[in-house]
C-alpha cells in the first residue's frame, strides 16, 4: 500500500531546506503513520537527494492534527535560487513521499455481518467496512 | 478610519481578505472579495524570498520600476470599489521601490477621481548600505560572511514587523504600500491598529501571526494547491475563492471565503497551510513574535468556515532577518523531445551525446543535470535506465516509489530531454543551450521542439541585523 492511501501532504521550502507535512485522512490512522513514517525512513526514501548526512531529516509530531512534519536539510540542491532542478522549490517532494510503499498495513478487520433486521434500513451508512475505496473523497 | 459597525460586521470582529498569495496570483478573486466579502481590509502578499533582489535589479535599469509588475492591474481592479466602501488596502507590492509604487497608486487614484484617498509608503527595509559597512556579518545556515560575497551583492532587505504599517494606518492611510515586511505582519498590523493590541502581548500577537500565516498564501487555505482527484476533491476549482479571516479582539478567529465562490475551507485545508514552510511548529519566528502553532486546533464552524484556536507566542527575536541578494553565475538550459517507437532509447542517446559534448568543453562549473521530463526530471535524473539511480534496498526509494521501476520503455510514446548547467559566465551558459539546439542536426533521429534559455542567477543569503539598526519610516504619496 502506498502512503498516498492514508495521508495527504504539502511541501514548502526555505533556502536549501524542504519541509513536508504528512496528514492522516483519518485520525485513527495517525498512530500507524507515526510508527511507519519515521525520520529514518523518510531519509532513506530521499537518500539520493539529501546532501546532509545522518540526521538530515527531523520529524515533529502533531497528534491532535493527525500530522507529521518533516524537515529535510540540504534537500533542494542549493534551494530555489541555485538549483538546477526543474522543480526548483521541491514542491513535488510531498507527492514523492506519498509514493512510499508502507507495505501490507491495515488488514481490514472483517465487519460482523449486520444482524438480520425485520425492517431494512432505508439509509445504510456508507463506508462501514473500515476498508478504503481508492476513489472516495476523503474530506 | 473604518469603523467595524459601518462595514457591516455585527459581532465587532474584523474581516480581512487575502487578495493575493504570491506575485503572480489571480486578480479576479480579489475583486470578488471587495464586492461580496464584507471585508474591512484587503491584503496582497506578493513577495517571495528572491523577489526583492530581482526587483532591485529592475530598479537599477529603470529607477521608476522595481515594484511588482501586477501592481497597476491589481489596483485598477479593486481601488475604486475599495475607496467607495472604505476598505483599506495593505500590500508589499512595493518590492524594491515602494515610493515609485506609491506614486503609481496615487496617480491611479487621481485618474479615477478618488479624491482624498490617502496612500502611505513604508520604507526602511532597504539596509544595503548598513550591510556593506559590516563585511564581518556571518551568513546564516552556511559558511562565509557578507564580505565573502564580494562585489556580487546587489540588495539587502530586512523583514520589517508591523510597526510601519500600524503607524500609517493610525495616520489615516487608506492604502499602505511596503517593500519587505514579514508576511504575517501584513495581517497583524490591522489587528493591532483596530483592536489596540499591545505588541508585547506575545500570545495575542501570535494569534494574529497564526491568522496571517493561514491567510498569506491566499487560496492555499481555500482549496488551492489541494485537489487530488478521487482523494481530495475540490468543488469549483476553476472559480476558486480567496480566504477571509474574521478575527475577534481576543484573537480567536475563523477562516472562511466568499459565499458562492469555488473551493473549500476545512480542517484539512487549514492543517496543510498552518504547517506550510514551518519547521519547528512550536517556534515559528517572524519579526513580531515567535509563534507556537503546536497546540492550534481547528473546528468546523459552519459551511466552509473553520474556527481556529490555540496559537501561543513568545517574545519576538531581538534581531531582524535580512535577505541579501547576490549574483551567482548563470544557468544554460535546453530541452528537446523524442516521440514514437523507441523514443526512450533515442532520448537516452541524446543525453549521452550532450553529456559528452558539454563535458569535453568543460563549460559548466561542475554542476549539470541530464534528465528526461515525464520520466525522471522531478526525481532529478534517477529514473529507469539512468546512471546512478538509487539502490532499491532496503527501501524501495524514489524510483520504485514512483512506479517507474517497472516502466516499459516501449510504452513511452514521447520523452523530453532536459539539460541544465551552472556556469560562471553568460557565454558558457549560451554554449550549453547551443549544444541542445545543435541536436536538430547532430543528435538521434526525430528530435523536435527545442527550447533553450540562458538566465543570470540571483541567489539569496541571510544575515541578522540588530533591530535597532533598522528604522521603518512612513511617507504619504500625494493624490
Amino acid at each position: 500500500m502506498l502512503l498516498h492511501e492514508l495521508a495527504h501532504a504539502r511541501s514548502g521550502d526555505k533556502g536549501n531546506v524542504s519541509d513536508i507535512t504528512v496528514i492522516a485522512y483519518e485520525a485513527r490512522d495517525f498512530a500507524l503513520l507515526r510508527g511507519l513514517v519515521t525520520a529514518e525512513r523518510v531519509q532513506r526514501h530521499f537518500s539520493a537527494f539529501l546532501e546532509g548526512g545522518e540526521g538530515a531529516v527531523r520529524r515533529y509530531e502533531l497528534p491532535h492534527l493527525g500530522a507529521l512534519k518533516f524537515v529535510l536539510d540540504g534537500a533542494l540542491d542549493g534551494g530555489v535560487t541555485r538549483s538546477l532542478n526543474l522543480d526548483t522549490h521541491g514542491k513535488c517532494l510531498g507527492s514523492l513521499l506519498l509514493g512510499m510503499d508502507i507495505g501490507d498495513v491495515h488488514a481490514p478487520e472483517p465487519e460482523p455481518e449486520p444482524e438480520p433486521s425485520p425492517e431494512p434500513n432505508p439509509n445504510p451508512e456508507p463506508e462501514s467496512s473500515g476498508t478504503r475505496s481508492s476513489h472516495g473523497t476523503r474530506r | 478610519m473604518v469603523t467595524l459597525q459601518a462595514s457591516g460586521s455585527e459581532r465587532g470582529a474584523l474581516r480581512i481578505g487575502s487578495g493575493a498569495g504570491f506575485a503572480d496570483d489571480r486578480i479576479e478573486p480579489a475583486v470578488q472579495l471587495v464586492e461580496s466579502g464584507d471585508i474591512q481590509y484587503l491584503v496582497f502578499e506578493c513577495l517571495a524570498e528572491r523577489s526583492v533582489a530581482l526587483a532591485e535589479l529592475e530598479r537599477r535599469r529603470d529607477p521608476a520600476r522595481g515594484y511588482n509588475p501586477w501592481l497597476p492591474d491589481r489596483m485598477a481592479a479593486v481601488l475604486p470599489e475599495c475607496a467607495r466602501r472604505g476598505i483599506r488596502v495593505i500590500t508589499n507590492m512595493g518590492a524594491a521601490n515602494p515610493r515609485a509604487a506609491g506614486a503609481l497608486v496615487a496617480g491611479l487614484a487621481r485618474a479615477r477621481a478618488l479624491r482624498g484617498l490617502s496612500v502611505a509608503v513604508v520604507t526602511g527595509d532597504d539596509v544595503l548600505d548598513r550591510i556593506l559597512e559590516r563585511p564581518d556579518l556571518p551568513l546564516l545556515e552556511r559558511e562565509g560572511t557578507v564580505g565573502s560575497l564580494g562585489d556580487r551583492v546587489v540588495s539587502a532587505h530586512a523583514y520589517l514587523g508591523c510597526e510601519g504599517i500600524t503607524h500609517a494606518l493610525s495616520q489615516g492611510a487608506d492604502v499602505v504600500i511596503t517593500g519587505r515586511v514579514a508576511d504575517p505582519s501584513l495581517y497583524i498590523a490591522p489587528l493591532v491598529h483596530e483592536f489596540g493590541w499591545d505588541t508585547s502581548d506575545w500570545n495575542l500577537i501570535a494569534k494574529g501571526a497564526c491568522a496571517g500565516h493561514l491567510m498569506e498564501c491566499g487560496a492555499q487555505v481555500t482549496g488551492g494547491y489541494f485537489a487530488d482527484p478521487g482523494y481530495k476533491d475540490v468543488p469549483g476549482l476553476a472559480d476558486l475563492g480567496f480566504p477571509i479571516a474574521e478575527v475577534h479582539a481576543d484573537g480567536t478567529f475563523r477562516i472562511g471565503k466568499v459565499p458562492g465562490s469555488g473551493g473549500l475551507v476545512t480542517p484539512a485545508t487549514c492543517t496543510e497551510q498552518l504547517l506550510y514552510e514551518v519547521h519547528d511548529p512550536s517556534a515559528y519566528p517572524s519579526a513580531d513574535v515567535v509563534a507556537d502553532f503546536s497546540e492550534v486546533r481547528f473546528e468546523e464552524s459552519g459551511h466552509d468556515t473553520v474556527l481556529v484556536r490555540g496559537a501561543r507566542g513568545r517574545r519576538r527575536p531581538d534581531n531582524l532577518k535580512v535577505s541579501v541578494g547576490y549574483r551567482d553565475g548563470f544557468t544554460g538550459e535546453g530541452q528537446i523531445s523524442y516521440a514514437g517507437p523507441n523514443a526512450l532509447p533515442r532520448a537516452r542517446l541524446a543525453l549521452d551525446v550532450l553529456r559528452a559534448r558539454i563535458e569535453k568543453q568543460g563549460i559548466t562549473s561542475g554542476a549539470a543535470r541530464y534528465e528526461l521530463i515525464g520520466v525522471d526530471s522531478v526525481s532529478r535524473g534517477l529514473g529507469p535506465g539512468s546512471h546512478g539511480g538509487p539502490d532499491p534496498d532496503p527501501d524501495p526509494g524514489l524510483g520504485l516509489g514512483l512506479g517507474l521501476g517497472t516502466g516499459d520503455p516501449d510504452r513511452l510514446n514521447e520523452v523530453r530531454v532536459r539539460v541544465a548547467g551552472r556556469t560562471d559566465s553568460e557565454d558558457r551558459a549560451r554554449r550549453i543551450a547551443h549544444e541542445v539546439s545543435a541536436m536538430w542536426l547532430n543528435g538521434p533521429a526525430g528530435g523536435g521542439g527545442v527550447v533553450t534559455s540562458v538566465t543570470e542567477r540571483i541567489a539569496i543569503a541571510s544575515v541578522f541585523l540588530p533591530r535597532s539598526d533598522v528604522t521603518p519610516s512612513v511617507t504619504f504619496a500625494e493624490v
